[in-house]
Formats: C-alpha cells, sequence, structure tokens
C-alpha cells in the first residue's frame, strides 16, 4: 500500500521555478473524465438552450466547456503534466472530428440523393429521347470506362520509362530539371491540360472539335506526372544491392531492370497506376472542353463527342430541363457512381500492394 | 575452370579522386587469396575492379592493367557484362533476389540471361550448386519458397550457390561473413576451402583470423592518411604475413598496434 500523500494545490509564482516537480502518483479513473466531459455537453445543452437552439454552436460549446471542464478537473487532482496530456488528447480527437464532418456528410448527402436513381434503368439506358422522367447514364458510364482507359494506356508506358530514366540513367543537371518539371505539371491545373488538348487539335482540324480522344490526352497530360512520381518513388525503394547482385551474375542493364527491378517494385508501380487512374477519373473541366456531351452512346473515341460521368452530372446539374428534378436525381447518382468508382479504384489498389509484395516466406 | 589474375600498376578513380594506386600483384589459381587492411584503405575498391562492378558507380575509373590468363580485363574490345559472366562475387550482405523462390535464386544467373536449358538439366544444375553451397540438404524440401524466408547464413550461402551456378572461372567475396555470427561463418569457411579446389577465390576480411585460417596468399592494403590514396603495402603467402613480415606497418596492424 503506498501512502497517499495529499496532493497540494499546483503552486504559481517564482517559489515554484525552483523547486523539484511535484510528484503525483494519483490519477482519475477512466470514468471520471468521461463523467466531467458529460457534465460539460450538459452546461452547453443549457447554454445553448437557453440562447435559441443551434446544432453547430451547441457542439463547439460541449466540445470547448467539455475540454476545459476537464483540463481543469484534473490539473487540480492529479497536476500540470496529466492535466496537459488531457487537454491535447481533447484537441487532437476535436481536429479529426473536425476533418471527418466534411467527409461524412458529403458521403452521406451523396448515398442519401444518389441511391433514388442507382437502379437498372440508370446502367443501361442512355438520354437518347428522354425528357423528364427516365432515362440513365449508361453512354456517360461508358464514356469514362473508354477514356479512362486510353488514358491510361497513353500514361502508364511513357510515366513509367520516364521513372526508369529518371532512377536508372540519369544524372546530373537534366536529372534534376526532369524532375523539377515533373513536380511542376503534377500541380498544373486541370483546366490548362483541357485547354492544351483543344488548342494542340484545333492546330489540325480546327476550332469546335470535340472528340474522345482529345479527352484522353488532356487527361494524360494530368495523369503522366503523377506515374512518373509514383513509380520514381518505388523503383528508388528497390535496394541498390540486387541490381548489383544482378550485374555480378553476368546480366545487361536493361535485363537487370526488366527481371529484377520491375518485379521487385510492381506492386508498388500497379497500387501507384491505380490511385492515378483514381485521380484522373473524376475529372471535369478538361473533359467538358474537348469532349463536350452528349445524349446518346458513342463509343468511338475518334468520332465526335462522348459523355463521360462528371461531365454528364455537370450538365444534368446546370441544365435540367422543366421540370428540374429529375435531371437533379440523374446528377447525384452519376456523383454517386463516381464515388463509387473511385472508392473501388483504392481497394484494388489496396489488393494489388498485398498480392504483388514481395514474399517473405517467414 | 579456375584462372590467374595478373594486375599490374593499377590506379583506381573515383572522378578525380585517386581511390587505390599502384597496385601490382599477381593471383593464383586454386587458392584463396585474402586482403586486408583498415576501413577505407581500398580494399574492396579493389576487389571490385577485378570484374569491373565498380563501374556502376558513375565516375569511377582505372588505369593499368588487369589480365586474365591471357585476356585483358580493360581491353578496349572487352564487354564488362562478359567479365562478370566470368567473375563471380559474393557481396557483404546476403541479397538474394525477393521476388524468386531458392530455385529461381540458383537459377538467377542463367534466367536472367534468357539461357535455353531443359528442366531437368536446370535442376540438376541448381541440385548441383546448392550442393557446393553446403545448402542442399537444408533447403531441398523447400526450393520453392522465397530466398529471403532463409536465415542470414542461409541466405549467403544462397548467394554463394547463385554465383556458382553460372561456372565462374574467378568468386570474388567482399566480407563475406561479416553480417553472420561464428557458426555460419565456419560454414562459410569450410565452404570456401573446397570451393578453392574448382576456383580461384578473392577474399577481403576485416577478420584477420579468417583470413589466416583460410588463406595461402594474404595482400596488406592501407594508407597514410585521410584522402590520401590506398597502396597495396605487402603481398606474401599468409604463413609469413602473420609470422614474419617485411614491412614494418603490415606487422603493426597485425598485432593491433596500428595507428
Amino acid at each position: 500500500m503506498s501512502v497517499q500523500t495529499p496532493t497540494p494545490a499546483p503552486t504559481t509564482g517564482a517559489s515554484a521555478v525552483s523547486r523539484p516537480q511535484q510528484q503525483h502518483d494519483r490519477s482519475l479513473p477512466r470514468w471520471v473524465p468521461l463523467a466531467v466531459f458529460a457534465a460539460g455537453v450538459a452546461v452547453a445543452a443549457l447554454l445553448s438552450a437557453l440562447t435559441g437552439f443551434n446544432v453547430v454552436l451547441f457542439v463547439v460549446y460541449a466540445v470547448v466547456l467539455g475540454t476545459v471542464a476537464v483540463y481543469v478537473v484534473s490539473r487540480v487532482t492529479e497536476g500540470r503534466r496529466r492535466a496537459t496530456d488531457r487537454l491535447v488528447t481533447s484537441v487532437v480527437t476535436a481536429a479529426f472530428g473536425i476533418a471527418m464532418v466534411p467527409l461524412v456528410a458529403l458521403v452521406w448527402e451523396v448515398v442519401g440523393r444518389g441511391i433514388e436513381r442507382f437502379d437498372g434503368e440508370f446502367f443501361n439506358s442512355s438520354l437518347q429521347g428522354i425528357i423528364g422522367e427516365g432515362g440513365g447514364a449508361y453512354h456517360a458510364l461508358m464514356g469514362t470506362v473508354i477514356i479512362t482507359a486510353l488514358t491510361t494506356l497513353l500514361s502508364v508506358p511513357i510515366g513509367l520509362l520516364a521513372a526508369i530514366y529518371l532512377v536508372e540513367y540519369a544524372r546530373g543537371r537534366l536529372k534534376r530539371a526532369i524532375t523539377f518539371f515533373v513536380d511542376v505539371m503534377t500541380g498544373i491545373p486541370s483546366i490548362v491540360a483541357g485547354l492544351f488538348a483543344y488548342a494542340l487539335f484545333v492546330l489540325i482540324f480546327g476550332p469546335g472539335i470535340r472528340l474522345g480522344i482529345m479527352g484522353a490526352i488532356a487527361l494524360s497530360v494530368l495523369m503522366i506526372p503523377v506515374v512518373v512520381r509514383s513509380a520514381e518513388e518505388v523503383l528508388k525503394l528497390v535496394p541498390n544491392e540486387l541490381r548489383e547482385a544482378s550485374y555480378a551474375l553476368g546480366v545487361p542493364k536493361w535485363r537487370t531492370i526488366t527481371k529484377v527491378v520491375i518485379p521487385t517494385a510492381i506492386a508498388g508501380i500497379g497500387t501507384g497506376v491505380t490511385l492515378a487512374i483514381a485521380r484522373v477519373i473524376g475529372e471535369t473541366a478538361p473533359l467538358l472542353i474537348t469532349v463536350g456531351i452528349t445524349n446518346a452512346t458513342n463509343f468511338d473515341p475518334f468520332d465526335g463527342r462522348m459523355a463521360t460521368l462528371p461531365v454528364y452530372a455537370y450538365y444534368q446539374l446546370t441544365q435540367p430541363g422543366v421540370p428540374p428534378e429529375f435531371a437533379i436525381d440523374r446528377a447525384w447518382t452519376a456523383a454517386l457512381l463516381l464515388i463509387i468508382l473511385v472508392m473501388g479504384l483504392n481497394v484494388v489498389a489496396r489488393l494489388i500492394s498485398r498480392f504483388f509484395a514481395p514474399k517473405t516466406g517467414r | 575452370m579456375a584462372k590467374r589474375i595478373e594486375v599490374s600498376d593499377l590506379n583506381i578513380y573515383y572522378g578525380s579522386f585517386r581511390a587505390v594506386e599502384g597496385v601490382n600483384v599477381s593471383i593464383e589459381p586454386r587458392s584463396i587469396t585474402a586482403l586486408i587492411g583498415p576501413s577505407g584503405c581500398g580494399k574492396s575498391t579493389f576487389l571490385r575492379t577485378l570484374n569491373r562492378m565498380h563501374e556502376v558507380i558513375p565516375g569511377a575509373r582505372v588505369e593499368g592493367k588487369v589480365v586474365m590468363d591471357g585476356q585483358d580485363l580493360y581491353g578496349p574490345d572487352t564487354d564488362p557484362v562478359t567479365v562478370r559472366r566470368q567473375i563471380g562475387m559474393v557481396f557483404q550482405r546476403p541479397n538474394p533476389f525477393p521476388t524468386m523462390s531458392i530455385y529461381e535464386n540458383v537459377a538467377a544467373g542463367l534466367r536472367l540471361n534468357s539461357v535455353r536449358m531443359s528442366k531437368s538439366d536446370l535442376d540438376d544444375l541448381v541440385e548441383r550448386s546448392l550442393k557446393g553451397a553446403n545448402l542442399w540438404e537444408e533447403v531441398k524440401d523447400r526450393l520453392d519458397r522465397p530466398g529471403s524466408g532463409l536465415s542470414g547464413g542461409q541466405q549467403q550461402r544462397l548467394c554463394i550457390a547463385r554465383a556458382i551456378a553460372v561456372e565462374p572461372d574467378v568468386l570474388l567475396m567482399d566480407e563475406p561473413c561479416s553480417a553472420l555470427d561464428p557458426i555460419s561463418t565456419l560454414a562459410i569457411e569450410d565452404l570456401m576451402t573446397e570451393l578453392k579446389e574448382r576456383f580461384t577465390i578473392v577474399i577481403v576480411t576485416h577478420n584477420m583470423q579468417q583470413a589466416a585460417r583460410v588463406s595461402e596468399q594474404t595482400g596488406f592494403f592501407n594508407l597514410n592518411g585521410v584522402g590520401q590514396p590506398g597502396r597495396l603495402i605487402e603481398f606474401n603467402p599468409t604463413e609469413k604475413i602473420f609470422s614474419n613480415p617485411d614491412q614494418k606497418a603490415t606487422e603493426d596492424y597485425i598485432s593491433g598496434r596500428f595507428g
């Protein structure tokens, strides 16, 4: 049994500075801070009831009062170090909660409003001949799949080879210059990429041109730097010892890269590519300029306008027609579908990194 | 086939920095040559010039001659890749390929070079190489398991099996036991004495007892000071180096009165 020493109240002032830190071996049982916090929340409820109920104000009052109450109680009974610990814990938790608010609210709203039209017709029909009720986004879904696939086909070889060049071959000034411009490209606004692709095709085909392939090129401008960066980081992680082991067996450099370096990094490369696809699949602005929108299904990216999910959602919301509610419902469902696609790609990325990672055998 | 290596007036540079200078040495076939000396004296650098592995580092170059049985390793029409096929190397840290099984690791030298070979021949080669590296009994039931699942000592023997599977003439070992415990070290040393019947072996080691135990010839590298190039101070039969060295510096280093 330890002897309980009476806890002196925390002293302030000059005398406290020279004194050794008071030892407190008393800590509150788990339920006490929670109860104190609940008391703070109760006070907050009372306060907000008096001033007229408002959810946001209530939450702010509750968090602030609860935190202050726990800090004060802890400071008096447990001492300064534990009180600071509890204060910081509260602040960090609150920050986490604030960060979660938009995410949860967004998912909640999109699922709630999008689920209404998440039906067979949405996936099976286009908007051809649809006025008002019904119709779907089959054409937009197909357009997004085709354009994203084309983008991937263009970006992955270029991005991967560029990353291999940067890691295995380039050195000195050129390497730094390329790395710098790749970094700049990563931050390029997507509308600029769209204007670039549009200007390029206008030079060849004249103004007013809209093609699926233009969209794929605009998206490639956005995707290539992301692929380069992620592949570069992963290739750098491949230990040099493996390259040396391969060279020492008399394997030429290019075979070392294709048969040792890339297989070792394939999990990371796959993950990076998948996340890069997720990054461009929801791009709206470049597609708005380069691909346009159409109500009919068009599978040919080299011939005329195509519909894509983000642009579809944009037009359904901004030009809903009369009456507007059916088009707005379709816009929400398209948004939900996009979120599901991005989520699916993230899951795929995780699976890739799990299944293709080098086995340890233990 | 074990081969003799003649080195004459070899200078090694990293960019403009001269790392090693004036090495003249003759490495005997079917024997173990040990290189000892303090850290940073250039013995690993010298070892890596023997199969042109130092060229992996940008800016590295050599002056002088390295001749293996009449073949000039730095001749204008000599391909470094060919040199490395003839002169294998085992590194300080075991480095089996993590994406490959034990079997594939041993077969890597052939597979990566796309050598066509029947399955039964390849099986024979893998078995022979693993037996040559004293690892066969420990892994024969799990050849399809990843090489990285083995213990450190087993991994190092796997790397030796991988190196001897391509049938090199010379085997270079860069501190092969420095990451291993005494029992694994003993296993590797026993293996080296077996392998010297078939290969020329050059080993860099920090462990003087190891050099005394396994080698026939010993070379002592030293440098005069930081920033100065390393030099081969003495090259003599191991017995002489450890009992009655020609140079005072060698004696000081071996008896621990260095510096």
